[in-house]
């Protein structure tokens, strides 16, 4: 009975119905909180999907970095700004009626140009995928410089994206310091002086 | 075999980067929350994401992009990290200044 299932579509629609349903949550629901929670559910379901094609280190890296870190900040965001006035915010009728037309539009459009291309819409059929179908250590390698398939390597970028990263960390930490008032003394929080 | 169901391909994971790029975009225009908006870019770029693995996995089209998508993703992936750390900073600032975190609050600079 199992084997008549194709288990890799089984999982590719469960995956991606919790991905898009839990995104399309994130965006129908009014609570910043919820917004949060439902986007981490979304976000685990796509790294869901990058495992199930074969993109394990890409997939381990969007539940690092994505799910533990960038949405933990989030959530951090939201907790030190959640009044209870900003908890629930609402938005205007045309606005609405504005974003679902532009959406909808744009959602068909992308649709439509996903299932046109007939090179997309080919299945692997019974093509073996290859012998070395582990990717870490092609990405580490592709990332010091080195590609085994003949590519370019990606030494420069890899240099200039821990460039970035340090400028960025610093110049958020610089942006996001507690203030000092003007005559040096205390920092000021102005949630205490409110 | 209809082209929906069956065997999954390419097309299918685009279409989930389509939903997840037009949750986004839809997240971004309604949103009032600042914080509500930056979730929105997240879920934009993983749209993009999606579309990067699925360009480059070996085990969905004959020939594909190979390494290069699986290294473009993760390179979204460290540039959505520091997005939201700078732009979370830039909301504790406004927060910190203005006592909101409403978008439309933030018209200082018009003219």
């Amino acid at each position: 009975m199992f084997a008549a299932i194709d288990w890799q579509a089984a999982f590719f629609w469960l995956f991606a119905l919790i991905s898009c349903g839990f995104a399309l949550a994130v965006l129908f629901t009014p609570n910043i909180v919820h917004m949060a929670s439902y986007l981490i559910v979304s976000l685990g379901a796509v790294a869901g999907l990058f495992f199930l094609a074969g993109a394990e280190f890409v997939g381990a890296m969007q539940l690092m970095l994505y799910v533990g870190g960038t949405l933990v900040l989030l959530v951090f965001g939201v907790m030190l700004t959640s009044r209870s006035n900003f908890i629930r915010m609402k938005t205007g009728g045309g606005e609405w009626i504005l974003t679902l037309f532009v959406g909808g539009a744009l959602l068909l459009l992308l649709l439509r140009t996903a299932f046109l291309v007939d090179g997309w819409r080919i299945p692997l059929g019974q093509a073996s995928p290859p012998a070395d179908a582990s990717t870490t250590t092609r990405i580490g390698l592709a990332l010091s410089g080195v590609r085994l398939d003949g590519g370019n390597g990606y030494l420069l970028p890899f240099v200039i994206i821990s460039m970035h990263l340090l400028v960025v960390l610093i110049g958020a930490a610089y942006l996001a310091r507690a203030k000092r008032s003007a005559d040096g003394g205390q920092p000021v929080d102005r949630n205490l002086m409110r | 075999m209809t082209p929906c169901f069956g065997q999954i391909t390419v097309a299918h994971y685009l279409a989930v980067g389509a939903v997840l790029f037009v949750a986004g975009i839809a997240c971004m225009m309604t949103k009032r929350n600042a914080l509500g908006v930056l979730m929105g870019v997240e879920l934009v770029l993983n749209g993009a994401n999606v579309n990067f693995v699925a360009f480059g996995s070996d085990y969905l089209r004959p020939q594909s992009l190979g390494l290069d998508g699986h290294l473009m993703a993760l390179f979204v992936i460290v540039l959505a990290a520091a997005e939201a750390a700078v732009a979370l900073a830039i909301v504790l600032n406004f927060y910190n200044s203005r006592a909101s975190i409403d978008v439309d609050r933030a018209d200082h600079l018009k003219g």
